[in-house]
């Protein structure tokens, strides 16, 4: 079995490798992503400040700190999002300059404590609210999500078309005819596939990581744990696609089917706290967003095996589930 | 190409395999009662067969007949609505798997490949068999082992196809129109080909719509028409019983209507009737006698496209 299985996994790299049009869109796609976040984020950091005023618009008139020069002002309306924002380092300081004047800072924050100094000369009676919290740039919440978006975009579009294209040619017909099992050849479709990711996800890792200066809070290899039964997992739900069809057309049209809510509400974009309860129920079925949160953990809260372990189990059972399903429906020829 | 010079696959290109009775012992195969349905049509209706080790075996028949129908579900590819295919006195299973060689109709291969690669792909799916060198010498393919296989000419691809289904070494090769398509010069090489398999005592089994194939190739046939078998066993045997020994062919125009009332066997084709006689001296008197013209008369024994014709009154390829 393992003979056979390294056979078609051979085979299959074989043929990847050689598909140049392929190979460097592959590598092409990660590399845009690169030098795109690295055009977005990179450079030289500005010398702001960045202070959250609670009001609807900035009046530098209203008060003495708003003309503070190296400070950039941003309105934030909503409290609770202002305190986030806070919490998370996104601001140096959120300020309410109604009335008596009071202010959060995050005392984890080296910039809130000179921002802080600031405002205590031009306020000195303004009340003082402590928050705590390590800071997390967009980027580095970004980060895991374009990740999580090129791991799933190559693992299903990548076997789906694949096997189609065997299926239409009448190579898996001919394949057919060996003592090959249809378990053999998806597994090693499957391994041929999650090999590539892996080297591509690391690649984009280091490159990326580099370029914003991304630093994994938790364990590489709980991550390369994660980000591998994630792909088996997607690879797996491309197959149940795959095993059966033979139009283009639906095939593409089912893959869309799945890609999309994925990208809309895993998480790849922005954070789905606050949504209604319902979406995030949903959203909590796809195995993009248990990749997502159990990568954000590890990698931006540090968090360990064991508590992303139901992550874990979640993305390890859905792609043993998807896999039998493909197996159990799998046609080796048009019907 | 030449094959001759490998000692385990001699040179047997002389005389065609039809003047020999049905070579071979026990089966290898039993087809039993086949029938395979889809919801317009019947396409395999009640066939049974069975096939000695170390023979060839050919199905013949038009396109349509259910030649290939027939021979994907012997090769476990397809599934039989009703009956039953054994191999070796067993239903089908990884043992047949493992010692079936087969060339389909049409095949493509994984891209990218070379004919060396694409071998060993193969050979990796098996638990016994020959190495790729010695396939690759066999069909004579070292001038093209580090081609891409999409590279080849069709008589190239077919011997690619044939090594493939060599690979394994098997015992039974299921061969489905292999030279259809190909050059007159690249069927003769692929038939010198099948006969140095053949030498080596492995069984094969063939579909064609070539009768010099099969009349060359066959130790045993069986005619398909409309899903059945028409007619069964060896070429010549066949030849004998169906027909007298000589046959007459005139051009229509040839042949006025008034002759249609002389006591002869005629069959009509597109271009010309057919007159079956196991008495030229007799025939050829009542034909002249009848003022028929035979400037343009053609006298030849009767073959299996003959047979066809006689059995279903169709043109074999039509």
């Amino acid at each position: 079995m393992i003979q056979r299985l390294l056979s078609v996994w051979h085979a299959r790299n074989l043929e990847f490798v050689r598909d140049r049009p392929t190979l460097i869109f592959t590598i092409l796609l990660p590399l845009m992503i690169v030098v795109g976040m690295s055009f977005v984020f990179g450079g030289k950091e500005r010398p702001l400040f960045k202070v959250g005023v609670l009001s609807a618009a900035i009046d530098r008139n209203a008060h003495p700190f708003l003309r503070e020069r190296y400070v950039d002002f941003v309105p934030i309306a909503d409290e609770t999002e202002g305190l986030r924002k806070v919490t998370h380092q996104q601001i140096d300081l959120l300020v309410d300059l109604h009335g008596q004047p009071r202010y959060w800072v995050n005392t984890d924050s080296p910039r809130g404590y000179i921002v802080e100094k600031l405002l205590l000369a031009a306020a000195p009676g303004a009340q003082r609210q402590p928050v705590t919290g390590a800071a997390v740039r967009y980027v580095d919440w970004l980060f895991p999500g374009i990740l999580g978006m090129n791991m799933m975009f190559s693992c299903l579009f990548g076997v789906g078309y694949v096997v189609l294209r065997y299926r239409k040619s009448g190579f898996l017909k001919r394949l057919h005819a060996t003592p090959l099992s249809a378990f053999e050849f998806l597994s090693a479709q499957v391994l041929s596939r999650l090999c590539l990711i892996l080297f591509v996800s690391v690649v984009l890792y280091a490159g990326i990581g580099t370029i914003i200066h991304f630093h994994t809070a938790g364990s590489l290899l709980a991550l390369l744990l994660v980000a591998a039964i994630g792909a088996l997992s997607l690879i797996a739900l491309g197959l149940t696609i795959a095993a059966r069809f033979s139009s283009e057309e639906l095939v593409g049209g089912l893959l869309n089917l799945l890609t999309w809510p994925m990208m809309l509400l895993s998480g790849i974009w922005f954070s789905l706290e606050g949504s209604p309860q319902w979406v995030r129920w949903i959203a909590a079925i796809f195995p993009l967003t248990q990749v997502l949160d159990a990568a954000r953990a590890i990698m931006l809260d540090g968090a360990g095996l064991y508590q992303v372990a139901p992550h874990v189990i979640y993305l390890a059972c859905t792609a043993l589930v998807f896999l039998a399903f493909g197996a159990w429906s799998f046609r080796w020829r048009v019907d | 190409m030449s094959i001759a010079s490998d000692p385990a696959y001699p040179d047997v290109s002389a005389a065609p395999s039809s003047s020999a009775v049905p070579a071979g012992g026990a089966p290898i195969l039993q087809v039993r009662d086949l029938i395979k349905r889809y919801p317009s049509v019947t396409a395999v209706d009640g066939v049974s067969f069975e096939v000695r080790e170390g023979s060839c075996f050919g199905l013949l028949g038009p396109n349509g007949a259910g030649k290939t129908t027939t021979i994907e579900i012997m090769e476990g590819i397809l599934m039989a609505t009703s009956g039953e295919v054994r191999y070796r006195g067993e239903p089908l299973g990884q043992r047949f798997r493992e010692q079936a060689g087969i060339l389909f109709q049409k095949t493509a291969l994984q891209d990218f490949l070379t004919v060396r690669q694409s071998l060993a792909l193969f050979r990796g799916l098996y638990e016994h068999g020959l190495d790729v060198d010695e396939v690759i010498r066999i069909c004579a393919l070292e001038k093209l082992a580090r081609r891409d296989n999409r590279k080849l000419s069709g008589g190239q691809q077919q011997r690619l196809l044939l090594a493939i289904a060599l690979v394994n070494d098997p015992a039974l090769l299921f061969l489905d129109e292999p030279t259809t398509g190909l050059d007159p010069q690249a069927r003769r090489n692929f038939w010198e080909l099948i006969q140095s398999i053949k030498a080596r005592k492995k069984t094969v089994i063939l579909t064609t719509h070539y009768m010099e194939e099969a009349e060359l190739l066959c130790d045993e046939i069986a005619i398909m028409d409309r899903g059945r078998i028409i007619a069964q066993g060896p070429p010549r045997q066949l030849l004998r019983e169906h027909f007298a020994e000589v046959l007459l062919e005139l051009p229509r125009q040839d042949f006025p209507e008034e002759a249609r009332r002389l006591p002869l066997r005629v069959l009509d084709t597109p271009e010309r009737v057919e007159i079956t006689t196991d008495d030229l001296d007799s025939t050829l008197r009542t034909l002249i006698e009848a003022r028929v013209p035979l400037a343009n008369l053609r006298i030849r024994p009767a073959n299996l496209e003959d047979l066809f014709l006689e059995l279903t009154g169709k043109e074999l390829r039509a």
